[in-house]
Parts: structure tokens; sequence; C-alpha cells
């Protein structure tokens, strides 16, 4: 096994590390035993993190890179073996201490911030509830002095109004408050090492600055950070090393700089291309395609053939919501778009501008109530379903999570058959080859033919929830943060496969996304939204580098991208 | 730092767009009530009109069968005395008028005369009541006890000791309350004369009948909560918690356990009500005052108003016990108030 111990070297980015390290981790394995059998996730890794220094650990799920982070404060589960040379705090061997000891280092002298602080802060608490559990477990002043320190902390960390705020629970707040909320009860005992396991995933790209920021600021005050996550373009700017895992094991590990501008191994070289960009438009992000996919002829198709106008049309579409104390809002006002065949319109907005429901317009699952939407030319959304019925098939959709929107208890050919049964009278023999045939363009083998959704993998699912929207040869796939769940390198694959499917079919998509980097790398055309409305519309050339409104040009400023690292 | 003014001005104005609510929020809870309320008496209504036409459809001469109650024989009545009977109870008016008089009756508290002791059914039921109140408070007090207790020690332990504790809750909620009655007295009443086999009214004395309640009201209630309590165990915030530095019993007293009991509380609802009607079993194996023991003899000796009397208490309690019930839901779950 080839063991990549890390030197921390000064570099130009970081901190220079002086003395003995913080934290020192040693030939850890990480393994499990289940059902009988022993897993070792996590194999020979090894760092030292220095006051001040930021080490980011990037890989893609299974990658292990949780689970070495759990290990460091002792969490890594009921059947986990921790087998390690040296985890050191401070000189003090942590492989040893019992659980009275790891109790005073956790939350003292490591901090820990997980994901999405809507499922990890309590979510029948108030947020300053959770954060004064933090300070009353260390035994950290009285009843009021405590209640004085969580309205500071939430002030340190930004938090406007932190009297009221405390009061409220996750789920009274927005996204980007209530992760600061987590930040401040991962703070509020002071501690050296924050370990931050993808604080900014599912965060739009203006809170996942506002968080960046934040720990950027600790980490200038001398409070070292672990920083995890599966995206480097994240990392790109905090971090001032970088050790990048697959498999369990570290495959490259260097000064930060050294490795987003002069990656040696393959992977990371093809974990740096997998980022979606605008700079990274019309080329592929992974390696080249296989697959050869033709349109599949159906009599819809020879019915349109002289179509040539947008093939989707949406005009001054206005909806109204009313909530349940009487008041109402405007979730989409006055949107209207063009689709021209053959390309790509991004829909980018944070949650709540009204994104979605645009989208499900646009499919006539919602109806509008002001605006109209014809499909290749004919009336859509003010028709009966009924009649909507026959055109149906030109227009498909591709979800976030296609688990929900797959039976569990069908199997792959059984979801893919369920398809294709609409069209033409045609034997079993004959939608079995069809649905071999939308594998194949879809980039999977017949191996995924039995298996059931579960035992898919996160980027065949979403392969298998594409070949079920190519089933009826549509002209229009609507894809509604169909990527956005995703790690960043199976993300790459999805995109490289969409463009390529869209090259050979001449597809069209409407493609809607949080994701300004995806939404800039595959548009042809953008809308941007804000609160319901459309604040700037364009080519992508002219949105991503001239942007006009001020709220674009804030969402492109926050836009990690590697770029700005790399000269 | 720049974003984080920008961060601030963000956050001030979505601050503002909540202030809206709690105004509309009070007007939400202000309608939410009266549904409730106007549910609650539609029940009670049902109950006692249920209660109404059971007694009008007994078969047999009612002017009969209260003066065989009365006296304890079972003998034919003269007209004499049946007509004295008709005009006391109005049982000769139509059958609508009977019940307007029953229902305005009812409305002033008037529940009527018990027809075998010749005291008014109200005081019978408050005199009574008191004991069956306490033993079902304390039964399910005990069984909150050792449901929490159980589902601490044995919930989320690894596979061998999570099916374990899974097994006894199984087999506790299936205990037939007069085999487990039986079972306690005779151990520990008997052999180990720890506690009196009357129980009469003394504290001491309530613990045993307490318990055969509470056993298998435990059990259901921890079958209820295993499920969810280790569903809980395998949430983020858990994880959060104990990388703050919290112990496993902290974690599981402090955040887990409120996740996983609502599925308890409801049954504790259902128990409240469920209970007091079932407790007769316990009273009379104890020996102990009650309103179940009541509700049995007036049964066997067709004294209706009592009936009637306990079966609207009950549908009241019922009531009672739901609206508890949904306040407390909301207390430990503050998220519903919004939905």
């Amino acid at each position: 096994m080839t063991t990549l111990v890390t030197e921390i070297r000064t570099d130009a980015v970081g901190v220079a590390p002086t003395g003995d390290p913080r934290l020192s981790v040693h030939n850890l394995h990480v393994g499990f035993t289940r059902g009988g059998a022993f897993h070792e996730v996590v194999k020979d890794v090894s760092f030292d993190l220095h006051a001040g220094q930021c080490i980011a650990i990037v890989g893609e799920s299974g990658s292990g890179k949780s689970v070495t982070a759990r290990s460091i404060v002792g969490l890594t589960g009921r059947n986990a073996t921790v087998e390690s040379a040296t985890i050191s705090l401070d000189g003090e061997d942590l492989t040893t201490v019992g659980e009275k000891r790891w109790r005073e280092i956790r939350g003292r002298r490591i901090g820990f911030i997980l994901q999405d602080a809507l499922v990890s802060l309590d979510p029948l608490r108030p947020v300053g509830k959770e954060i004064e559990e933090a300070l009353k477990l260390h035994g950290w002043g009285d009843r009021s002095s405590r209640k004085r320190k969580v309205i500071e902390l939430l002030d340190s960390v930004g938090v406007p109004h932190p009297e009221l705020r405390a009061r409220q629970r996750p789920d009274e707040l927005s996204g980007g408050l209530r992760q600061r909320a987590l930040i401040a009860s991962a703070l509020a005992l002071d501690p050296e090492i924050i370990i931050a396991d993808e604080p900014t995933t599912a965060l739009d790209v203006t809170v996942q600055a506002q968080v960046l920021s934040l720990l950027d600021d600790t980490k200038s005050r001398g409070v070292s950070i672990i920083l995890i996550s599966h995206d480097l373009s994240v990392v790109a700017h905090l971090a001032d090393h970088i050790l990048v895992m697959k498999g369990g094991v570290v495959v490259e590990s260097g000064p930060a700089q050294q490795v987003l501008t002069r990656p040696e191994h393959e992977y990371t070289k093809s974990l740096i291309g997998a980022v979606p960009s605008e700079h990274t438009r019309g080329r592929r992000l992974g390696p080249e395609l296989d697959i050869v996919a033709t349109a599949h002829p159906t009599r819809f198709a020879e019915e349109f053939a002289d179509y040539t106008g947008p093939v989707l049309e949406a005009r001054n579409l206005v909806k109204r919501f009313r909530s349940p104390d009487g008041s109402v809002s405007t979730a989409v006002n006055d949107v209207s778009f063009e689709l021209q065949p053959g390309t790509t319109l991004g829909i980018v907005g944070e949650s709540g501008s009204g994104k979605s429901t645009t989208a499900r317009i646009a499919l006539a699952l919602t109806g509008a109530d002001e605006g109209s939407v014809t499909l290749l030319g004919r009336e859509w959304s003010s028709i009966r379903e009924s009649q909507r019925r026959p055109l149906r098939k030109r227009i498909s959709v591709v979800y976030q999570d296609p688990l929900s929107s797959f039976d569990p208890r069908w199997n792959t050919e059984r979801i893919l058959l369920d398809a294709v049964t609409d069209e033409e009278p045609s034997t079993l023999a004959e939608k079995k080859a069809r649905v071999r045939e939308l594998l194949a363009q879809v980039g999977l083998t017949d191996a995924v033919l039995p298996r059931f959704p579960l035992q898919l993998s996160g980027g065949q699912r979403q392969r298998v929830a594409i070949a079920r929207a190519l089933a009826p040869s549509p002209s229009v796939i609507v894809l509604d943060e169909a990527v956005s769940a995703l790690d960043v390198s199976i993300q790459a694959q999805i995109l490289d496969l969409l463009v390529e499917l869209q090259k050979q079919i001449g597809l069209s998509y409407l493609f809607i996304s949080h994701d300004l980097g995806v939404i800039s790398h595959i548009s042809d055309t953008v809308l941007v939204m804000k609160d319901g409305a459309v604040v700037e519309r364009g080519t992508a050339d002219d949105v991503f580098n001239r942007p006009q409104h001020p709220y674009t040009q804030q969402l492109v400023g926050s836009l990690p991208t590697l770029d700005q690292e790399i000269p | 730092m720049t974003l984080t003014s920008s961060n601030k001005a963000a956050a001030a104005a979505d601050a503002s767009a909540s202030a809206a609510r709690p105004a509309s929020r009070h007007r939400i809870l202000a309608r939410r009530i009266g549904e409730k309320l106007v549910g609650a008496l539609i029940v009670l209504f049902g109950a006692a009109t249920t209660a109404f036409l059971a007694q009008a459809a007994l078969p047999g001469d009612r002017a009969t069968v209260i003066l065989n109650t009365r006296a304890g024989q079972a003998i034919q009545r003269t007209p004499e005395e049946l007509a004295q009977i008709n005009e006391q109870y109005g049982l000769l008016n139509p059958i609508v008028v009977q019940y307007f008089d029953y229902m305005r009756a009812l409305l002033t508290g008037n529940l009527g005369m018990s027809y075998q002791q010749y005291r008014p059914v109200s005081a019978i039921i408050l005199e009574q009541i008191g004991p069956t109140l306490v033993l079902t408070l304390t039964a399910i007090a005990l069984s909150w006890l050792i449901m929490v207790v159980w589902i601490i020690l044995t919930a989320g332990r690894g596979p061998r000791l999570s099916s374990f504790g899974a097994i006894v809750d199984t087999t506790t909620a299936g205990l037939p309350h007069y085999w487990l009655a039986i079972l306690l007295l005779l151990v520990f009443s008997l052999s180990l004369g720890w506690f009196p086999v009357i129980s009469g009214s003394s504290p001491a004395g309530l613990l045993l009948p307490a318990l055969t309640l509470a056993i298998p009201l435990a059990g259901f209630m921890s079958q209820a909560t295993r499920t969810e309590f280790e569903k809980s165990l395998e949430q983020p915030f858990v994880l959060s918690a104990r990388m703050r530095g919290m112990g496993d019993l902290g974690v599981r007293l402090h955040h887990v356990l409120r996740h996983s009991v609502l599925p308890a509380v409801t049954l504790s609802g259902w128990a409240l009500g469920a209970t007091i009607s079932g407790a007769v079993v316990v009273e009379t194996v104890f020996s102990r005052a009650g309103i179940g023991r009541v509700l049995v003899t007036a049964v066997s000796s067709q004294d209706l108003p009592i009936v009637t009397g306990v079966v609207v208490l009950i549908a009241a309690l019922y009531v009672v016990a739901n609206l508890l019930v949904d306040v407390v839901y909301v207390l430990i779950d503050p998220r519903l108030k919004n939905s």
C-alpha cells in the first residue's frame, strides 16, 4: 500500500505552520463489521494540522472522508474498528482516552459542523437552546450569562436580530441563518479545531459564499479547520492543504495551490475537470462517452416534422398561492420564455425564487393563474388534461431525487417497460428491445435491469430516470435540479450524457437549478429568477460575463470557481 | 467584511417578512380551537343520544323494570303502581318529548335519579369517580415511567438487546388484566405480604391495581415508541449533539425521546378513556371502589340512568383526553402549530 505521509510545507496560500502540530493523525485505519464481514473503509490516512491552518479532505461519497473526520472525535459508530498509530491532540494520545475524556474534548477542543442545519440542529428546539446546550454541557457560566453568550455568538456569526433568532426553530429560519446558528453552536466554546463536513452542500450559492467567508474569518482568528467536501471548487479558496481521497485511500496530498494547479493523480485531475463552469461550456467534463442515440421513429415525430418554431413557449405566466392564514403570495410573476429546438434554456434562482413552480406550469402539472404555455406551437396550458394527453409524450421530466419518483418495488426493467408501453401496439419482445436501446443510450448495461432503485448508485438512478424520460421520444425534457444531489464527479458524467444526447437526438432542455456553475456550463440561454420574477435574461455568455442586474452580479460574484485559484 | 454586511441586509429583509406572521397565527389558532370545541360538542351530543336510544329500545315495559329494580324483585305490577311511575318519569309522553326532556336535564347537569338507590346519578358518579381517576392517572404515569426507562435502556443498543426489548414489549402488551391482577396479588400481597389484599383507598393499596393497568399499557406504548426512537437515534442532530460533548444518555433523554413519544401520547389519550371503562376487572379483583364497578352493577340491574350517566361521562373524558393530546402534541412538536 502506498502511503502519502503529509509534509505540510510553507506555501503561497497558507499560513506557515510553526512548531508542533495541533492535531496529528498517522496511519489511520477504520473498518466496519457488517454481517460478520469486515470492510476497511479508511486505509492508512495521515496528516498534521497546525494552528490557523485549513486542511481539506476531498472525495466522492463513499471515499471515507466523513469516516476519517468522525474517527478524530471518536464517533465512528457502533460496529467500527479504528486502528491508528497516532491520533494526538496537542500531544494527548486520543486513541486510548475514555468516553468521559472524549466528552470534554468534543465541543470544547474540537467543534463539528455537519451539512444542512435543518436536520443537524434538533428540529423541535429553538436554535438558542442548541447553542446554549454546548455551553451547559461544559459547565460554562450560569443560566443568565449563558443566555447573553448565545446572543453574542449569534451576533458574531452575522445573524441579525439575535435575540429574536435565538427563540426560533431551524424550520423558521432561512437556510443561511440556520447554518450560521449551527456554526455558532460549534464555535461556542472557542475550540481550537473545527471540523466542517460538507458545510455548504444543499445551500444556495450566495449562502454558500457567506458560510465559507465565515469559516475564513474563523480561520484567520487562529482556529484550525478540517473541511470536507466532494467539490474541489468549494474548498479551493479556504484550504491550505488538500487531501484527495478515493476508496478509503489518500491518492494525492499537497499544498492547495499545487494540488489545484499541478495535480499529479489522474483522479484529482478528473475531479478538477468535473467542476462545471462558464468556461467549460461546450466541452466535456469527463472522458469521452461511448453511446449512440437515435431519435426513435414515432408518428408524432412525423406529425411535427415541419414545425420549426420554439418547442416550448411561455407567455406572461403568473401563479399565486394562498397560505393558510389567508395571505396571497405570488410565486411566479410575469414569466415569459422561448425554448428553441435543440437548445438548453437554463432557469437559475435560489430556493423560493419560483423556478420549480415555473417548471410545473411548463409541464402542465400546475395551472397558471394568468398567461399561457404552448408546446410545439399548440395550446398546452389552457386545454383540458384529456386533450393534453396525446401531447404529453412530447415533454418529459427528470427530478432531483429519482428514488422518490420510482416505485421501490419495481425493478429497472419494469420501470422502463412501464414507460415505453403506450407506443404503437407492439410485442413484449419489441418493448424489451426498446428498453435495452434506452439503457444503451444513457450508458448503462443490461446488468442493471433486474436491480431495484435502492440497489442502484446515485448516478445509475439518475441515468435510469433519464432513460425513462427518453422513452416516449420527447422533444423537450424538463430537468428540475436533476444533478443537484449528485457528487461533482457523478454530476459531470450526467451533464456530459445530457449534452451528448442533445447533440445526437436534438433534444431541447428546460434546465432548472440553483447551481450557477451547472447552469453556466450547460445553457445556451439563461433566465435569472428572484422572488418569482425574471430579473435578467440573455445568452449564457452575456449573463455570466456581463451581468446587468445587481442580483445577477451578486450571484456570479458568489460562485466558487477553481479559475480564481488557477492563474 | 463586505459580505457580512450584505448578509445582514438580506437577513434583515427576511426578518421584516416574518414579523407579519404572529397576528394571522393567532387567528389560525383561534379558528382551530373553535373547530375542536364544535367537534367535542358533536361527540358528546352523539354519545348522549345513543345512550337515550339504547334505553328506549330495551325490551319490556320500562315502568315495570323501574319498579322491579327498586324492589329487587321480578314480578308483575298492577296498573296503579305503573301509572305512578309513568307519571313520575314521563314514560307515556311521545318519545321525542322524552328525548327533549332528557337532553334539557342533561344540559343543566341533571343526570336523573338512580332507580335502585333513590339518589341523584350525579352524586353517585361524583362519589365514585375520584378513586377511578386516581387509579387511571397513576396507571398512566406508571406506564410512562416503565416505558421511558425500558426504551432508554434497550432501544438502539445493538441487535440483541433491542430485539429482547421488543419481545418484552409484545409480551407485556398482550397480558390480560385479570390474569396479571391475580398474579400480582398472589405474589406481592399473599406470598410476600408487601401490599394489602384489599386495597381500599390507601396509597399502598393503589400500587398493585395501578401496575396491573400500567404494565400492558407500557408494553403497547413501548412498541409504538421503539421504532421512532431508533429512527431518531440515526438523525444528524443526534450526531451534532454528540459532537458538542453530550453523552449517550443525555442525547437519549434530551433529544431522542422527545422525537419518539408522539405515538405514546396518542395511546395515553386513548388509555385515559379506556382504563376508566376497563377498570372494572381491576376494581373487582382488588376490591376497590370506582366507577367501573358502579357501571357493571348498574348494567346488570338495569339501572339505566346510571348507565347513561357513566356513558356520557366516559364520552366526555374521551373528548377531554383528545383535546389534551392535541395540546401536548403541539407542546412536543411546535412545528405542528403551523400545519
